[in-house]
């Protein structure tokens, strides 16, 4: 009889799925476990820290207190200036790649190197921007460490920006190539449109990536303890500053460490929830 | 082959009836695949001729070579003629662009811009016109009018083209093909995804189109063919197999592969 052959099969095939969904929960337990306790260590340590001072006042001298406007102010600056010069970069490549490249080498080649950089170690990017920027300049600039972040932030938006192009269907191209609308058009009225959502989406999550990167900057903005908005001198940033006040004795430094990591993860985290809802938004549609 | 007296051959029509598009001994290729075979066709001005055929004939193919669709894909070419009013559409040096101002297509899933209603309509004509914009309103509005979508949505023209119905999205392409006054529209399956409803709204649509614009119409709906078109084409595997009036081709097909098709022995 076919019955008690198929339950056996039915049985094994449940408790398995039992075994591998038990499994992904702990996996994703452990995971989740992981970021909650980041959060709940950070919040902890740096909550106690967060008073209107740190957002006024400039890095102290060891031993005294003060605040971390100056580094807050040197990452918005170069974080600002390192999208806007790698972001159009890195956009009008993702959109060559997929509307223009979809059949050359060139293009097969363009990918698998920004695959590549996409992957590579920062403190290498940090040193060639020593290499080719601190050098003959003489010295540590702000310069140098906006065009480090740069340099990370081309990858990531030639990516994103290549798979939401592809995501636009086909059929909307021909539409639009239907109507005698030349190649640049299509692109940029119904493909760059189509697929906005997506494009800032990725433009935030590069913002994201770099905020937090440190080796880099360590070897080409350096630091500056005062109060500098001068592009060709160092300039202080948050990752350094945490970087030097958390290896140091001083415990107002400890504290403005913690707090400052706070203020990172917060806004990095801002950054990912608006890219998210920007994404699901655009999939709702 | 015309052992009929009566039915006239259409690639010598009488006088009155213009030849539009003059196909003489096509062929196109899919890389290495030949995927039609010699074809000789006519589309006649002011006239629907629909093209059937089973799936994978070649219809969808040749409606496309008509607006050089194909250029936007490698490897994909085609030789022989086409001639759009004498001018040869196949030649290299071709303005694409202004050929598909007059040659428009509509497509089997409608395809509206991710743009308000009234922006999808003026887009097109801002391509080719600048116009003040009680111009573009009246343009906007007589191209609605002509698609059967005007009462429909007069009043909610800034409203995404998205929020439409599949019926209503596929009236506003065809609004936006007919807003840039082309001289023949293409239109391949375009109610092959719609309901029985907006087909039949979009058949009407087609028959009173008729007599401004030249249309092609590839269909898989047999019926369709015959209530719409005054020509049809019948396609097997990339060969012209019967082109004539469409009463001839449906009660005195000549050719037995047209017989079984149409009967519904295969396809």
């Amino acid at each position: 009889m076919a019955a008690p052959r198929i339950s056996f099969l039915y049985a094994r095939r449940r408790r398995s799925n039992a075994i591998w969904m038990g499994l992904s929960a702990i996996a994703a337990g452990i995971g989740l476990t992981g970021l909650i306790m980041i959060l709940v260590v950070l919040l902890w340590q740096g909550f106690s820290g967060l008073s209107p001072a740190v957002f006024t006042q400039m890095t102290p001298p060891p031993g005294s207190s003060g605040g971390l406007l100056n580094a807050i102010v040197g990452s918005l600056m170069m974080t600002v200036i390192g999208v806007v010069v790698g972001a159009p970069l890195g956009m009008l490549a993702g959109t060559y790649l997929a509307e223009y490249g979809r059949y050359s080498k060139l293009a097969i080649v363009v990918r698998f190197i920004n695959d590549i950089l996409l992957s590579a170690p920062s403190i290498v990017i940090g040193l060639f921007v020593y290499e080719i920027v601190v050098v003959p300049m003489g010295h540590f600039s702000a310069i140098a460490g906006s065009i480090a972040l740069a340099v990370l932030v081309v990858p990531v938006v030639v990516r994103t920006t290549e798979d939401m192009l592809n995501l636009v269907p086909n059929t909307l191209r021909e539409a639009g190539a239907a109507l005698g609308m030349p190649r640049s058009f299509v692109i940029q009225r119904i493909a760059y449109r189509a697929a906005s959502a997506g494009l800032l989406t990725g433009v935030l999550l590069a913002v994201a990536r770099i905020s937090g990167e440190t080796a880099p900057l360590l070897f080409t903005a350096l630091n500056n303890q005062f109060w500098s908005l001068d592009l060709t001198q160092p300039m202080s940033s948050l990752p350094t500053v945490i970087f030097q006040f958390a290896l140091s004795p001083y415990k107002e430094w400890q504290q403005l460490a913690w707090t400052g990591a706070l203020i990172i993860t917060l806004a990095v985290l801002a950054l990912s929830i608006t890219a998210r809802a920007l994404s699901t938004r655009g999939a709702d549609r | 082959m015309n052992n009929d007296v009566t039915a006239p051959d259409p690639l010598k029509p009488a006088a009155a009836t213009r030849e539009k598009v003059a196909i003489r001994n096509l062929n196109f290729y899919y890389g290495n695949v030949h995927a039609l075979k010699n074809i000789d066709l006519s589309l006649y001005e002011g006239q629907v001729t629909a093209f059937i055929g089973p799936s994978g004939c070649g219809k969808s193919t040749l409606l496309r070579v008509l607006n050089r669709m194909y250029d936007l894909y490698p490897g994909q070419r085609a030789e022989g003629e086409a001639m759009l009013d004498g001018e040869n559409i196949l030649s290299p040096g071709l303005d694409l662009n202004l050929l598909r101002s007059r040659v428009g297509m509509v497509f089997q899933k409608p395809t509206p811009f991710p743009m308000t209603i009234y922006e999808n309509i003026a887009f097109g004509v801002r391509l080719y016109e600048r116009l003040p914009k009680s111009e573009m309103d009246a343009r906007v509005e007589s191209a609605l009018r002509r698609a059967a979508l005007w009462t429909e949505v007069k009043d909610k023209l800034s409203a995404s083209g998205l929020s439409l119905s599949g019926g209503q999205q596929q009236r506003l392409c065809i609004a936006r093909t007919v807003a840039i006054s082309p001289e023949v529209i293409l239109f391949d399956e375009p109610a092959s995804a719609l309901d029985p409803i907006s087909t039949a709204k979009i058949e009407e649509l087609i028959d009173e189109l008729s007599g401004d614009y030249t249309i092609a119409i590839v269909t898989h709906n047999m019926q369709q063919a015959a209530r719409v078109s005054r020509y049809t084409a019948f396609m097997y595997l990339g060969e012209m197999v019967e082109f004539a009036e469409t009463n001839a081709v449906f009660t005195s097909p000549r050719d037995k592969r047209t017989q079984d098709y149409i009967t519904g022995r295969f396809g």
